[in-house]
């Protein structure tokens, strides 16, 4: 484990430290800010750990099944690929602004690309 | 369809129901309070099952270790036993030592009858008569004020607890407390870093309570307080915030805000939180503290997030009522 990815971009604390950026890029993207409206804010960030800790290949317990559940209800709200997309470049600027250099956030991008059809219920 | 265990008997929860309103509707008598998660009045263990991360996500470690969770917000997806947790917070006397009215605002000191830990901005549970549980919020110091807890109480209309507090108690008597809780205090030694304090209403109190203890333990950093109210008479620390500022005038600068039609001359028109955004559009690294209305806590904590302000250097009280 000690070279996986989520290690070598420094682990929980690396995700720490990307979630105010990437959060805040969030809710500052009209395209996508409206599915994060109306939720109480230290449970968002806790999601936004959440989809980090996945998305840097962290350990956590999300199957696939459980990302279409987490992610139903904003499909029938209108959750398309433009969504995805705004998000995964919202990804990719977070770690940009950390300096983290391209080949790694060319893997975190995989492994977020690979939950896209999850996510979107297909 | 889920079951929760309390005391031996098993219960089906119906459609949509928390915890904590599956109790009540079976004549549990709990104990309760805010019902969203903040007072911990309700706090249980689950001995079997799985409450869920939303109902303990803001509980300590400790707590957690030992099962903790809070019903009134809790919608488990498996079948809970529970248990109480009574001996988590222990009930404490206090003497009622003033009460100073300010306007619709009360003024009340407590003597605990033996010594509480707590910090200016934390909040205690007030347990008033028939077992009626509020929480509110602290605004003194322990070592600037001997100890004695000031509580800031507004009178809501038919409010039960706060027209209690204001009207039937009197100097000298008994009043039990439990607490004290909430992470909304000064953090010690960053004594350089700007403080931006924004409050509605009483939420002035763990506001008033956090500037003294920041001066008091040597910050030198820039701190401005936003203090909003419908009208003039609701700004009822204006004197005292006035004379503060007038010692300080390099570090401390009070901006009183009135969303009311009638705004005097040392008055900023308008909504404190917009005053407080409009003159501090850049807020990164800076801490922030918002007390007050819950709508007006939330979208704030949006704001000054989106203002540069990190998530962890946001403090908030939102004075939730219990419905
Ligand atoms: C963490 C925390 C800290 C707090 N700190 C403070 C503080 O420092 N100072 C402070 O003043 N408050 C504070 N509060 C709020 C406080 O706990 C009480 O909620 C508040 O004092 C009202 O309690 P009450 O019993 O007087 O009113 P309640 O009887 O609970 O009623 C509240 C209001 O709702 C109305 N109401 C009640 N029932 C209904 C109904 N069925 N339909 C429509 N309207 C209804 C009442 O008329 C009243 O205006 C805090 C709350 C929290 C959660
Ligand atoms: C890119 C791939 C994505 C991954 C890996 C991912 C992952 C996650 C995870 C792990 C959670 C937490 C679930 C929980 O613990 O409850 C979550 C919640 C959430 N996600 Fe995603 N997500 C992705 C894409 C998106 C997109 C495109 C959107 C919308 C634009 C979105 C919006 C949300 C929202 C709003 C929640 C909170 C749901 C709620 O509690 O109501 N996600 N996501």
């Amino acid at each position: 484990m000690a070279d996986s990815l989520y290690n070598r971009l420094g682990g929980e604390a690396a995700v720490n430290a990307a979630v105010d950026i990437f959060y805040r890029k969030v809710l500052a993207d009209k395209r996508i800010s409206h599915f994060f409206d109306n939720v109480d804010m230290s449970r968002q960030a806790a999601k936004q750990k959440a989809f980090l800790t996945v998305a840097f290949g962290g350990p956590n317990n999300y199957s696939g099944q459980d990302m279409r559940k987490g992610h139903a209800h904003l499909v029938s709200r209108g959750l398309n690929d433009g969504h995805f997309d705004a998000v995964m470049e919202n990804l990719a600027a977070t770690l940009q602004e950390l300096s983290v250099p391209p080949e790694m956030i060319a893997e975190c991008a995989a492994i977020a690309e690979s939950t896209r059809s999850d996510v979107l219920c297909r | 369809m889920t079951r929760i265990t309390w005391q031996g008997q098993r219960y089906e929860l119906q459609e949509g129901e928390t915890v904590l309103e599956a109790l009540l509707r079976i004549g549990a008598s709990v104990p309760y309070s805010c019902r969203s998660g903040v007072c911990q009045t309700c706090m249980m263990r689950a001995v079997a099952g799985d409450p869920g991360e939303a109902s303990r996500h803001r509980l300590s470690e400790e707590q957690r270790a030992r099962g903790a969770f809070l019903p009134c917000i809790c919608h488990p997806q498996t079948d809970l036993e529970l248990a109480p947790m009574q001996d988590e917070l222990p009930i404490m006397a206090t003497t009622v030592v003033s009460k100073t009215p300010l306007g619709d605002v009360l003024r009340l000191r407590l003597a605990p009858r033996k010594p509480i830990s707590f910090r200016a901005g934390q909040f205690i549970n007030v347990h008033a008569e028939d077992g009626v549980v509020r929480s509110y919020s602290i605004a003194s110091v322990p070592t600037l004020d001997d100890g004695v807890l000031e509580l800031h109480v507004r009178r809501l209309p038919d409010g039960r607890v706060s027209t209690w507090l204001h009207e039937v108690l009197r100097e000298g008597d008994e009043l039990c407390v439990q607490g004290p809780l909430g992470e909304c205090c000064y953090v010690l030694g960053e004594t350089q870093r700007p403080l931006l304090l924004i409050g509605t209403g009483s939420g002035l109190a763990p506001l008033w309570g956090i500037l003294r203890d920041a001066l008091h333990n040597g910050h030198t950093g820039p701190i401005y307080l936003y203090h909003g109210s419908r009208d003039a008479e609701g700004l009822y620390l204006h004197d005292e915030l006035c004379a503060l500022e007038a010692m300080r005038p390099e570090q401390f600068h009070y901006i009183p805000c009135v969303s009311g039609p009638n705004v005097s001359p040392d008055c900023r028109s308008g909504r404190a939180s917009d005053a407080a955004l409009a003159d501090h559009s850049k807020l990164t690294g800076w801490r922030v503290y918002v007390c007050g209305h819950p709508q007006m806590v939330e979208e704030t904590r949006r704001s000054v997030f989106l203002a540069g302000a990190r998530i962890a250097d946001i403090h908030t009280d939102a004075f939730t009522l219990s419905r």
